[in-house]
């Protein structure tokens, strides 16, 4: 089948659905690739390096869209400012489309794809499983915004992120608050603290904590008890109380840091607000606020959405088109995430789509199948956070122990009881000369315990050859009865010592074979 | 001939040099030494023997220490480093038979005057030195068996093998009496051959029932029991030096055995009353993808890393690649990164297995960490290689409480930034159970020959 990938129409789209390198894989998935003249210019791919890829160069849109069974594209159709018609009506009739769709925000350009009896792939739809993480393109997307986030904000920061000491005096690092610990907020965490800040973060699902702490930033605790975690990974409404409390850690921390970073979002529904005026109010003049929900209302109440504006000092950051500014990277990340989705639609690497609606990200990722709307998909049957199901182990573990410990420490004392009623048996019956070999027998005992417990792991094999040389020890016994009268004795003796002398030859020499190879 | 005294002298201080080897052998720097002071022990401890009243007639004695010694040499210089665990079950047999025989030839000597209780308590000793020499030496038998592969690794369970083990003990405990009667009125040899064969019957039978995963364990275990029988020999023929380096060597391993249960966080009675998975419930069953990858890919990957951890496993040892990793070792670390083995506890076939192969192939030893040492490291570290490991780097030890291996600490490798198993193919390690980490997503599986895939990777790493 034959793919085409358009020019961006967006004002100020600069991504790609697909480069030359990632087209080449596609070719050798069984598919065409055209692209349309000047597709990947703005994000550094010329039409000469699709060409050598294999594809082949499509000089207007009308000729690529009439010429393709399968579109790859990156933002929603939208009416094609030279063309003045809506790019559904370029799709042919019957065709594919894979694209950012947001099928709960744009209902009408669902109904027009459907009239067009097309199929359409919605990379934002993708189900948040394990198996599909290769084909998150959200997630591609909200890790370059994070990191953007951070170069936007130096932009406009003016000092140094890292504290330094000069000669002309000393830096203070930088803070940087990162509110919401998705893949953006951990990308944006990352990237400031290795620009040398001070990195805090905050999340209402607490098992992103580790993640926060592997990042080695500083989770903000607050000190009440409500899980945020909702279905799919995602972040869910807090009750009141848990906002109040959340609220007076953002005041102090507003009045503390020099840079906010807000990635909040709860699926379908406006970003909640949680900068207030008051805040921005108190921030110290020339502090930054990125706000990463520009597009869903903003998680400050003063940001505008795709502007840069200046409010108390502060400069406020709205822009929604953050992966488009690292056009080369996003477009990369973004076509690789397409081919994954690609190969697993063609089971047969033949070029002709199975759009096989029992597989679970297949049937995700489907909104529209030959005219016919399937979103919403069922649920997802499994949670994409292991982490939550780690959560519950560990209690389970320490309620079991308690219980446990007691009664061990009862079985090693009945244990010690019954040795020593052994013992003191042994003792009112035996005579003095066992004894006397008993004496030392436990002494030895205690002593080897004493010796072997400090051992390293590393030598246990050595240890265990020369342990079983010294056993050999038992050719005294040998040597000894080999002088008692009696043929079978010397027999029995003599076979004794020989296997003996065998194991003490044999276990020394391996030992030292062994010790001689353990170098520094 | 020395006076007894001067023998008693030797044996002290032989005694002290085993002790002071012992010690000597808990660290590298020190274990060299340590060896040789074993050496020194034994030599003393035997000269003196020999030079005792109570030996007169040398011919015999002379030509078995030779040929003993001569074939012993002739094995420790021909052995390779991944056969250890079989030749130290094997030597560990060996000691078991000397104490067999020796009880026997001690038996038929009628020339000690012990009587009353002293004689009786003489006769029990024989029983004892008897019976777990032959228990040692068949348990041997069959662990030697099982690490050579000559008798399936699996557990053989038989049905009410606890019932069997229990009746067997108790005929023991029956036949002590007979062969005490017996004995009283010179007779008592039936009784002890009998039971000298329901005890390589119990060898046997236990160590069957034994999984080849347990075998570190096992093989301690056989360690411990050739300490006892020297232990039991010593008392029998009223020798301190017996006694003392039986203990010595006894509670040793049976220490050893120790560290291994508590590492596979087992219960050393489950282990050898024998049988695996004795968890209830269902564990989880493991399905998805995995993700395959080629030779150029893992190089990549490894050439983008500066921290990298190596996880050996049997897999290692069976393919030979030690050499090889350690050449893809020295290359990395001439290219500044950070290299280092994390060793499981129960990795390979007997305690200490990979350690003993790492420094086979000259890796320096200390940048080879213990579990302990290298589990925090592991979110700092951007690729962990697994080399033929399964089920120490098995997660669901820690996240699946009806695995038949929870609770036992693993190497917990899917922290890292991107771990990749090399393994010939998708089949369960011995504790049979499925594997969460090779379907991880941040897992990348290498199939094919540990030591050729590590081969094909030094090559493009020196390229």
């Amino acid at each position: 089948m034959k793919i085409g990938v358009p020019k961006e129409i967006h004002p100020g789209e600069k991504r790609v659905a697909t480069t030359p390198e990632v087209a080449e894989q596609l070719i050798k998935l069984g598919f065409e690739v055209n692209i349309e003249s000047g597709a990947g210019l703005a994000a550094n791919h010329s039409d000469e390096a699709y060409k050598e890829a294999g594809c082949k160069i499509r000089k207007t849109a009308k000729t690529l869209w009439k010429n393709a069974d399968i579109i790859l594209k990156i933002r929603p159709p939208e009416i094609h400012p030279e063309l003045a018609i809506d790019e559904t009506q370029l799709l042919s009739q019957g065709g594919h489309l894979i694209s950012f769709i947001w099928p709960a925000q744009n209902a009408t350009l669902m109904d027009q794809l459907a009239a067009r009896k097309a199929t359409v792939f919605a990379m934002d739809s993708v189900p948040r499983i394990s198996r599909s993480q290769k084909l998150d393109a959200l997630s591609s997307m909200a890790n370059i915004a994070g990191y953007r986030a951070v170069v936007e904000a130096a932009q406009h920061f003016g000092r140094f992120f890292t504290g330094q000491i000069t000669a002309a005096g000393k830096v203070p690092p930088a803070k940087v608050l990162v509110i919401g610990a998705g893949v953006a907020g951990l990308a944006a965490i990352g990237a400031a603290k290795s620009m040398g800040a001070i990195v805090r973060s905050f999340d209402t699902r607490p098992e992103v904590k580790e993640q926060i702490e592997s990042m080695d930033a500083e989770f903000l605790m607050l000190e009440f008890e409500e899980d945020g975690s909702g279905e799919g990974g995602y972040a869910k409404t807090m009750s009141k109380e848990f906002i109040e409390a959340e609220m007076a850690l953002f005041a102090r921390q507003a009045m503390e840091v020099d840079i906010i970073i807000t990635t909040a979002l709860i699926p379908g529904r406006p970003a909640p607000e949680l900068i207030t005026q008051g805040m921005v109010e108190s921030m110290k003049p020339g502090s930054v606020i990125v706000d990463l929900a520009a597009e869903q209302g903003g998680n400050c109440a003063l940001t505008e959405k795709d502007k840069v504006v200046v409010k108390h000092g502060v400069t406020l950051i709205g822009y929604t088109d953050l992966p488009s500014r690292l056009a080369a990277q996003s477009s990369q990340l973004y076509a690789t995430n397409l081919k994954h989705l690609l190969t697993e639609l063609t089971p047969e690497k033949n070029g002709i789509l199975d759009v096989n609606m029992q597989d679970e990200v297949i049937r995700g990722t489907t909104v529209i199948k030959d005219g016919k709307i399937t979103w919403p998909p069922p649920a997802p049957k499994l949670s994409a956070t292991p982490k939550l199901n780690n959560a519950a182990p560990p209690i389970n573990i320490e309620v079991e122990e308690k219980p446990a410990l007691i009664s061990d420490a009862t079985k090693q004392l009945i244990l010690l009881a019954a040795i020593g009623i052994a013992l003191f048996a042994l003792g009112s019956i035996a005579p003095a000369s066992f004894m006397s070999h008993f004496t030392v027998f436990v002494l030895a005992c205690f002593i080897g315990y004493q010796v072997i417990w400090n051992v390293s792991a590393s030598l246990h094999t050595p240890l265990m050859s020369v342990t079983n040389a010294i056993s050999g020890i038992i050719i005294i016994g040998a040597v000894v009865q080999i002088s008692a009268p009696g043929f079978f004795i010397t027999l029995l003796s003599g076979l004794a010592i020989l296997i003996a002398a065998i194991n003490i030859a044999g276990g020394f020499l391996v030992t030292r074979r062994m010790l001689e190879m353990f170098r520094k | 001939m020395m006076s007894q005294g001067l023998v008693i002298m030797s044996y002290v201080i032989a005694s002290i040099l085993f002790i002071l080897s012992l010690s000597g052998l808990s660290h590298p720097e020190t274990a060299r030494r340590g060896n040789y002071l074993g050496m020194a022990g034994m030599s003393i401890a035997i000269l003196a023997t020999l030079f005792s009243d109570a030996v007169d007639s040398y011919v015999v004695l002379i030509i078995a220490l030779a040929i003993g010694g001569f074939i012993g040499t002739k094995a420790a210089l021909k052995v390779e480093m991944t056969q250890m665990p079989e030749l130290v079950a094997l030597m560990h047999s060996l000691v078991g038979m000397a104490a067999v025989l020796v009880g026997y030839a001690n038996f038929m000597d009628s020339s000690n005057s012990l009587v009353g209780i002293e004689h009786t308590i003489h006769e029990v000793e024989i029983y004892i030195g008897v019976f777990i020499g032959a228990v040692t030496f068949s348990g041997s038998v069959i662990a030697f068996g099982k690490l050579c592969g000559k008798i399936d690794g699996k557990p053989v369970l038989l049905p009410g093998r606890h019932w069997l083990n229990l009746s067997l003990f108790v005929a023991t405990f029956w036949l002590a009496g007979v062969f005490l009667d017996g004995v009283a009125t010179g007779g008592g040899t039936f009784a002890l051959i009998l039971m000298t064969l329901l005890a390589l019957t119990f060898g046997v039978h236990m160590v069957m029932a034994i999984g080849g995963a347990d075998m570190p364990v096992v093989v301690s275990m056989l360690n411990s029991y050739s300490g006892w029988a020297a232990a039991a020999t010593g008392f029998m023929l009223n020798n301190d030096l017996l006694i003392v380096t039986g203990a010595l060597v006894g509670s040793s391993g049976a220490i050893l055995s120790y560290i291994m249960c508590k590492a596979m966080n087992r219960h050393f009675l489950s282990v050898i009353a024998g049988g695996f998975g004795s968890a209830s419930g269902e564990a989880a069953t493991v399905e998805g993808d995995v993700a395959p990858i080629e030779n150029d890919e893992t190089v990549q990957i490894i050439n983008a890393a500066n921290n990298i951890v190596i996880i050996p496993g049997y897999g290692m040892a069976v393919a030979q690649a030690q050499h090889t990793v350690n050449e893809i070792t020295k290359l990395l670390r001439a290219k500044g990164k950070n290299v280092r083995f994390g060793i499981h506890p129960v990795a390979g076939r007997m305690p200490g297995h990979m350690n003993v192969l790492l420094a086979e192939a000259k890796v320096p030893y200390d940048i080879v960490f213990e579990m302990d040492e290298i589990n925090p490291d592991f979110p700092q570290t951007d690729v962990t290689i697994v080399i033929g490991a399964n089920d120490i780097v098995n997660p669901s030890a820690l996240d699946d409480p009806n695995s038949p291996i929870a609770g036992m600490p693993v190497l917990e490798c899917w922290k890292s930034t991107t771990t990749i198993v090399l393994k010939r193919s998708m089949a369960t390690g011995y504790a049979g159970v499925g594997n969460p980490l090779f379907i991880h997503e941040n897992t990348r599986m290498l199939f094919g020959d540990a030591n050729e895939s590590m081969q094909a990777v030094l090559k493009s790493l020196n390229a």
